[in-house]
């Protein structure tokens, strides 16, 4: 299990490596935390003939807020995300879903760009950035963009972004007070891929009533996506057992399961509905604190 | 026995004198063998789970700088022979796939090459031209006469058949008032030890002799097998394993086919040549315990008595057979009843092959598999009969005034106490406050099931229960084999420090620490100060072809040796002793490191002193007697004898008891196992070092929940392996181990020195069914059957469905 050759080469700027980009296209690889990468090049699945590391690139490794927003270096590390005060606080989501990423030792390395840009459609990163509806700021030879969840993950493990560009931020919201959240997941053990993964967000009116749900699933289709019938169901309602259960099947109908040795497409798709119902349950008694 | 009041290491919570060097880094595994000239092999494997080999073209890979040469199957088979294998027509079995591959991951060429990297990077330009062969998986498909032939040689897929009786099955059957039976299927899992298979070659030219670094615990079998293959005299390979071995539970024994061809690739590149397996090798094709399907009936009588056991089961060694296989099959004969008094069994027992990878013994070697269908029975017996599932295991226990037992199979129990063990872990569950929590459970729609395996669990295997892979006929035309022997040996220094020279090479199990603890008994010294090696060096050390550590053999035939060497220097202390102070041996007391006369402890001499006389003034040793000071023991366990004519073979030579009693909860939405209560109650008899102890059975413990719940080599229809990386082999981690109260009840065993036996395999015989017995309970209103495992959520929902479907 060792790697095919390649060269490599540790840039300090994202300019630089903007620049290599440009040079080798498809050729080179961004090297984040290595956690998806590694074990991609070294069962020779992967070679590419060169990989910039972009650990030198200091600059993309924070967390601050804007305004309403909370925006994260493409290189900050899961384990910093989910540890972080300001996240907690403002975006709890967020940490709850990291916190089940593989084990700490794999979080302590692991980017919170890597696994966009690695797109398996079980992260819990991405489902949950699909449930916050977030962005991701991608910088290339022409400039920088912002890219949504809709049209950033398109398959298993690809993404839209292109061999030249560089995601260099994450934006998430930061949730209002009394936003009723959740994230929860099935796994064969503690830290494995989610058999199913689900992000719920309630975001609720000054009378009770439900604003807006979000419902988002990973593992049960080959990207993370939101559950939009389920959605609108809740939407401008007071929700109850019934509205969940609704919901619920809503939302398992809209996943499109494969068999794996894991677990079966029938089983999956069965458990996109419990699953989304429980999250919802438990989003639903998190709304209104603090109101 | 000595008096247990005397000792005051032995049972004691002494510390591992192991951790140090292994916590710090600072272990000797065969990875860290540098030698001059070293280079590197990696080994190109099958893609295909059956196929003709047509064409092997190195010329590309050869091309690439840094390589040193390329061992092909063709080479192999001029350089070497077939591995012996004790069944009626051996496959060909060589270390390297030769014109035909039959699973995938089988070895078809190594490269040599200066670094790991180039030859995997040489493996890259080998082109191999294969010829795909219909393939067969399913171990009954197998068996059938229309199946996909492996071996031409052998004509059918079935390496070993035997048709066994004992007692007078067809009578109790005629006498029973029930008869309940069942399918069994047991999955394919393994050891995952954290040190993969290792191995360091160098041939040398000048006297054509092999000097072998490797990873496996003994030399047993094994290193004859590959001289055998090699066609060299045993003496002209020399095999030496470092002091750490990092876990082996009966998956190394698979390392001996890797230590010939890389012999091999030494021989042919003239270089030294290190292998290092990857773990996706090893996921792929080292070794796994043997996946089984039997089909069990049980002759009962209405209060519960078991009279008689009728089974077939079929073992899947994979794409060859290899020692020490058909072991599988045959090496719980003795305890093929378990904890019970059957008097009558008629077994049916068929190895075959397929299209999977080959085996090897499996921490329990086949226990897992034999009390999966006799357990799980049990309690299908105590569901028909409308009784407990504890009730009914008491009712057929072999009961205490009753050992040793002599099994209908020809076991014989050395000692134990089963109530009183089984009684404390239902105590300790509070297992009728549990009935009742299912009973209201059930009310709710929830699913509590109580779990229970009551085992016996053997050690030291008995070499001569191979053979009854023959019958009785074939055995008396061929040599008899037996014994299960070990070998120590104790030396004093001129200065009186005391130094022990073992060869079971432990692979975590802390020799060194009970070697010390025993010896510091038994000569009245400090555990502290003395010193063990207990590496293999085939040339430097006495073994027998039974050496190793395998079966939980060193707390029972080890430390018989053990103790019989140092009693044995001992005694020749107390003579010399005696001889200097000029009075006869039994007028001595040794007390603080001295020796002196009864009554009289001014007429003294201490033990260094005894110590310096036999190395520094050999003439004032008693007339007649050897100089220096060390002692040796090889000795076998009495009752390690061939089978007899009925095919009764004591196949391991102590018993000990385990039992669980587990307490799950199964999310009726969700099928997620959650556990509320586990008791683990063993007897292994003398407890050696209770610390020592609780990590060898937690080791069991979590192995065994593996094969329940998640480890599993699964194979598609088409061949190939599903679960060849740890991201889908799942073992369980400390987070999937709940709380678990295990316990001890000490029966000395009469047949050891110490009264100790193996610990180690246990629980891992009894939790995968105790797992499975406990979903069965919870799951019973449903009318779900389970028979096979790992039981996944995934498989639970499913058969609730199913059953659902059925009642509706
Ligand atoms: C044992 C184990 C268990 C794991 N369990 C989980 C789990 O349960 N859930 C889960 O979601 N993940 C899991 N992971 C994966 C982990 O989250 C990875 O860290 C993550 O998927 C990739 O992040 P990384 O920083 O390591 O990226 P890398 O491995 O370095 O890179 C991954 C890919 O993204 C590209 N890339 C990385 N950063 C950028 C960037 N800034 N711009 C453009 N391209 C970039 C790389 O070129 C590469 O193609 C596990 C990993 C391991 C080893």
């Amino acid at each position: 299990m060792k790697p095919a050759a390649f060269d490599y080469i540790a840039p300090k700027t994202v300019e630089e490596v903007i620049s290599l980009l440009t040079t080798h296209e498809d050729e080179a690889k961004i090297l984040a935390g290595g956690q998806s990468l590694m074990p991609i090049m070294n069962f020779r699945l992967g070679r590419p003939g060169l990989l910039i590391d972009i650990n030198g690139l200091d600059e993309l490794d924070y967390i601050k807020q804007q305004d309403d927003h909370l925006l994260i270096g493409g290189l900050t590390r899961e384990r910093t995300v989910e540890r972080s005060p300001l996240v907690r606080d403002l975006c709890p989501l967020l940490s709850q879903a990291i916190s089940f990423v593989g084990h700490t030792a794999i979080r302590n390395r692991g980017t919170v760009g890597g696994s966009l840009v690695h797109a398996d459609p079980s992260g819990e990163i991405p489902t949950a950035f699909c449930a916050l509806d977030g962005r991701v700021k991608a910088v290339g030879p022409d400039g920088e963009r912002w890219i949504d969840p809709g049209e950033f993950f398109l398959t298993f493990l690809t993404t839209s972004l292109e061999p030249t560009e560089l995601l260099v931020e994450v934006k998430v919201p930061v949730l209002p007070q009394g936003t009723g959240w959740s994230f929860m997941e099935l796994s064969r053990r503690v830290g494995d891929f989610a058999i199913i993964g689900v992000a719920t967000l309630l975001f609720m009116n000054g009378d009770g009533t439900c604003r807006e749900a979000r419902i988002a699933l990973g593992g049960v289709a080959p990207t993370p996506f939101r559950a939009e019938e389920a959605e609108e169901v809740l939407a401008g309602q007071a929700i109850g057992e019934e509205l969940i259960s609704r919901a619920g099947e809503l939302a398992g109908e809209a996943a499109d399961a494969e068999d794996d040795y894991h677990a079966s497409a029938e089983y999956r798709q069965e458990m996109a509905k419990i699953m989304v119902s429980r999250s919802l349950r438990q989003a639903l008694a998190r709304t209104g604190k603090g109101n | 026995m000595p008096d247990p009041e005397a000792r005051r290491w032995v049972g004691k919570r002494y510390k591992r004198k192991e951790d140090l060097r292994l916590l710090i880094g600072e272990g000797k595994f065969v990875d860290d063998i540098q030698l001059p000239k070293m280079k590197h092999a990696a080994i190109i494997r099958s893609p295909y789970p059956h196929a003709l080999i047509k064409n092997i073209d190195t010329t590309q890979a050869e091309k690439l700088p840094g390589v040193r040469g390329i061992l092909t199957g063709q080479d192999v088979k001029e350089m070497s022979k077939p591995f012996p294998c004790g069944v009626p027509i051996p496959p060909k079995y060589y270390s390297c796939a030769v014109d035909k591959v039959r699973y995938v991951g089988e070895p078809v060429a190594v490269v040599v090459a200066d670094s790991r990297y180039i030859a995997e990077d040489a493996l890259d330009l080998i082109q191999v031209d294969y010829e795909p062969l219909p393939v067969v998986m399913d171990i009954e498909e197998a068996a059938e006469p229309d199946a996909p032939v492996l071996h031409d040689n052998i004509g059918s897929n079935i390496y070993s058949h035997r048709l066994m009786q004992y007692g007078e099955p067809a009578k109790a059957f005629e006498e029973a008032d029930l008869l309940v039976k069942g399918k069994f299927l047991f999955p394919k899992y393994g050891s995952t030890p954290i040190e993969t298979y290792a191995v360091v070659a160098s041939y040398n030219p000048v006297n054509q002799e092999f000097v072998i670094y490797n990873n496996y615990q003994g030399p047993f079998v094994n290193h004859s097998l590959v001289a055998l293959a090699l066609g060299i005299p045993e003496n002209k390979m020399r095999w030496i394993v470092p002091t750490d071995i990092g876990g082996g539970f009966g998956t190394k024994t698979g390392v001996f086919p890797y230590i010939a061809l890389i012999a091999l690739a030494s021989k042919k590149t003239g270089m030294t040549v290190k292998w290092i397996e990857d773990r996706r090798e090893h996921l792929l094709a080292s070794a796994t315990g043997t996946d089984r399907v039997t089909y069990m009936e049980a002759a009962v009588k209405r209060d519960g008595t078991i009279l008689a056991l009728k089974d077939k089961a079929m073992d899947n060694t994979g794409g060859y057979i290899r020692a020490p296989e058909p072991g599988c099959a045959y090496r719980s004969t003795g305890n093929h009843t378990g904890a019970y008094q059957i008097r009558h069994l008629d077994r049916e027992v068929m190895v075959v092959g397929t299209n999977k990878c080959l085996t090897s013994p499996n921490r329990g070697y086949t226990c897992q598999e034999l009390y999966f269908s006799v357990e799980r029975l049990v309690d299908m017996v105590a569901a028909q009969l409308g009784m407990d599932p504890a009730e009914i295991r008491f009712k057929n226990f072999i009961q205490p005034d009753q050992f040793p037992y002599t099994t209908a199979t020809g076991g014989i129990y050395d000692a134990g106490n089963y109530q009183k063990a089984f009684q404390k872990a239902l105590d300790i569950v509070d297992y009728p406050k549990w009935r009742q929590e299912q009973e209201k459970a059930r009310q709710q729609g929830r699913y509590i099931g109580i779990g229970i395996a009551t085992i016996v669990d053997p050690s030291v295997t008995n070499i001569a229960y191979v053979t009854t892979a023959l019958t009785p006929e074939q055995r008396a035309k061929g040599h008899p084999k037996s014994g299960s022997g070990e070998s120590m040996t104790i030396k004093m220094d001129p200065l009186g420090q005391v130094h022990v020279i073992a060869c079971t090479n432990p692979q975590g199990q802390g020799h060194e620490t009970v070697i010390s603890q025993i010896v510091a008994d038994e000569l009245g010294i400090d555990p502290d100060g003395i010193t063990v090696s207990n590496v293999v060096d085939t040339h430097d050390r006495v073994y027998t072809i039974t050496t190793g550590s395998y079966s939980s053999r060193f707390a029972s035939v080890g430390t018989n040796a053990l103790v019989n060497a140092t009693r044995k220097l001992k005694d020749k202390l107390f003579k010399i002793a005696a001889h200097l102070l000029e009075v006869s041996p039994d007028e001595l007391v040794l007390e603080n490191q001295k020796f002196h006369v009864k009554d009289q402890p001014e007429k003294s001499i201490a033990v260094r002193h005894v110590a310096g006389t036999a190395h520094w003034h050999q003439t004032a040793l008693p007339e007649g007697m050897d100089v220096g000071l060390f002692a040796s023991s090889l000795i076998t366990m009495p009752t390690s004898k061939p089978p007899d004519e009925l095919d009764r073979v004591d196949s391991s030579n102590t018993y000990g008891f385990c039992c669980e009693v587990i307490v799950v909860e199964i999310d009726p939405e969700t099928c997620e196992i959650k556990f509320h209560k586990w008791a683990s109650m063993h007897d292994s008899g003398t407890v050696l070092n209770p610390m020592i102890l609780e990590g060898q059975v937690m080791g069991s413990i979590t192995h065994g929940l593996g094969g329940a719940l998640y480890e599993e080599f699964a194979y598609d229809e088409n061949g190939q392996c599903l679960t060849a990386s740890f991201q889908d082999y799942l073992c369980p981690t400390s987070m999937e181990v709940p709380d678990i109260d295990i316990g001890h009840v000490e029966t000395p065993s009469p047949f050891t020195a110490l009264g100790s036996k193996g610990a180690g395999e246990a629980s891992c015989e009894s939790v995968p069914v105790a797992v499975a017995n406990a979903i069965a309970d919870a799951l019973a209103p449903l009318g779900v059957v389970i028979n096979e495992l790992p039981l996944t959520p995934s498989k639970i929902w499913h058969l609730i469905k199913e059953a659902k479907a059925k009642q509706a």
